[in-house]
């Protein structure tokens, strides 16, 4: 039984790394109608700004902040550059998602420009220490993140459904034209969404680093998980990309230990939980249904 | 001078011309219509003027030159489009889809307006809270028109209201906007191939065929003209 409950936790503590990476996704989602597949490396990119800030001797928390605030640049200068040229992306999803694509290879091999090949160490923000509630151990790191995982939903809940600004994500989201029409600035909105998702990436990468060590391709199998966590929940759900992040983390951390086929395939049950979803409720579980009448 | 003066607009898509150096104007709260037929170009004369299109030619608002500028720098100026089709923002509910129309309002009478639009428009009032693409067809061109008045705006800019609804329904959103127009004096360019409405509607009509203007005058002269009448009126 403490065994089941130990890799439950393990599992939430995961699935609070995926939700984050998964809020990234949706608030780009949430003003472009897109998914962007450079999601995870931009998470990478700026996890290296934190480990380069905190390798100059700043203090962890600072580091992140810096971190963020750097994402925040890059996200708003690879729109600027790569993406708006392309104009509205609610007109040219296909040539914007490939964009997307071209990012992530970009900013991938300026990583290991930068920083090289060989990973780097980031200590865990909440440390080493455990905690130990009714026999089964869990790591501080663990409760921490699913805390920080609480204040960004928080966060974001209140800048969607109660500022202007959010509102006008919302609008873009779902009629950028219109949007322009009744006065928002459809291309500041949209460079907001990316400085704001580049920025949300970081503290998913903080939280994987210490697990994984700090590669290059940190994110590439958190972000198949972020997806999955999203389709699951919702592509446009703040509390569904939290929902499906816990239960893709629970379920591809409990199923390879109890059926011996998955041992060896960890990405499976992430991929099943995906069709599944596509097949039976492609809206997700949270997410809103595309309502039409003419 | 006119509110809106617009010479010798000149566009089209790609190598398709469709307008051919039209000229208009529209004077401080006055209603006018463009009425013409399908292809004419009556659409695509409202994005020229609102910026959804590039053009060539000259667009003034109050005699300041506005051509190029972005829907929204134009609505900062005081024009406000309802485009064809309505632009519903579906995903968001009726209110959100009014509280956006008052994006670029910084004063503090945003709420005060939202209510008289939803007691204005008794329809909306009794689905503020739902889903606006779920709504009836008449209702979102209303949703559409209470939307473009939350900017306060100086002209309205009204793309075919009529498209796709039952003749009730077209009465009835001619009526409300005949009521809301008198009451903020907001005026208005509408285009419409409904000549019968729009000219009870305006004061000023223009004709437009094949991307020029062919005809021009008081609404109630050209009810009375053949020409029109046989076009336009079926009569």
């Amino acid at each position: 039984m403490n065994d089941f409950l130990e890799v439950l936790v393990v599992g939430l503590g995961n699935g609070a790394i995926y939700a984050m990476l998964g809020l990234g996704l949706v608030v780009i989602y949430r003003s472009t109608g897109l998914l962007n597949f450079a999601q995870g490396e931009l998470a990478m990119f700026s996890t290296f700004i934190v480990w380069t800030i905190w390798n100059a001797g700043v203090p962890m928390w600072l580091a992140i902040i810096g971190g963020m605030f750097g994402g925040f640049l890059i996200g708003i200068l690879l729109h600027q550059v790569a993406v708006s040229p392309l104009g509205d992306p609610h007109e040219k999803p296909l040539a914007v998602v490939i964009v997307t694509i071209g990012l992530f290879l970009a900013l991938n091999g300026a990583a290991q420009l930068i920083w090289g090949t060989v990973d780097k160490r980031l200590p865990p923000l909440f440390g080493t220490g455990q905690v130990t509630i009714g026999g089964v151990s869990i790591q501080w790191q663990k409760i921490g993140s699913l805390l920080v995982l609480a204040a960004m939903v928080g966060l974001f809940l209140v800048l969607f459904q109660r500022t202007k600004v959010g509102l006008a994500m919302r609008a873009v989201a779902s009629n950028s034209e219109s949007a322009g029409l009744c006065g928002v600035p459809v291309p500041r909105i949209l460079m907001l969404g990316w400085g704001l998702a580049a920025a949300t990436g970081t503290v998913a990468g903080v939280f994987t680093a210490p697990q994984l060590g700090l590669g290059t391709n940190l994110m590439q199998l958190t972000l198949i998980f972020g997806f999955a966590a999203i389709t699951l929940g919702g592509f446009d759900s703040i509390l569904g990309a939290v929902v499906g992040g816990m239960v893709v983390g629970v379920l591809s951390s409990i199923v390879p230990q109890y059926v011996s086929a998955f041992e060896r395939m960890p990405l499976a049950p992430a991929f099943i939980l995906i069709l599944a979803v596509l097949l039976f409720r492609p809206q997700g579980l949270f997410g809103s249904k595309q309502v039409q009448r003419v | 001078m006119s509110l809106l003066e617009v010479e010798s607009l000149r566009c089209g898509y790609g190598i398709v011309e469709v307008l051919f150096g039209l000229s208009l104007s529209v004077d401080e709260g006055e209603l006018v219509v463009v009425l013409g037929a399908n292809g004419a170009g009556k659409t695509t004369t409202l994005r020229a003027v609102s910026g959804m299109i590039s053009a060539e030619g000259s667009v003034r608002l109050n005699g300041r030159e506005v051509l190029g500028r972005r829907p929204d720098q134009l609505l900062a100026s005081g024009v406000a489009h309802v485009p064809q089709g309505r632009g519903t923002i579906t995903a968001l509910s009726v209110e959100d889809n009014l509280l956006v129309g008052a994006y670029q309002r910084k004063d503090s009478e945003v709420s005060a307006d939202l209510e008289m639009w939803l007691e204005a428009f008794p329809r909306l009032g009794q689905r503020r809270n739902q889903q606006a693409g779920s709504m009836s067809g008449g209702e979102q061109q209303m949703l559409a028109i209470a939307r473009a008045f939350m900017s306060r705006p100086k002209l309205l800019l009204l793309d075919e209201p009529s498209l796709g609804l039952a003749p009730l329904v077209t009465r009835e959103v001619f009526d409300r906007l005949r009521d809301v127009t008198q009451r903020t004096g907001t005026a208005v360019l509408l285009v419409e191939q409904n000549a019968n409405l729009a000219l009870d509607f305006a004061a000023r009509a223009y004709v437009l065929e094949a991307g020029s203007i062919v005809a021009s005058g008081p609404a109630e002269e050209l009810q009375h003209d053949e020409a029109i009448q046989k076009a336009y009126l079926g009569l």
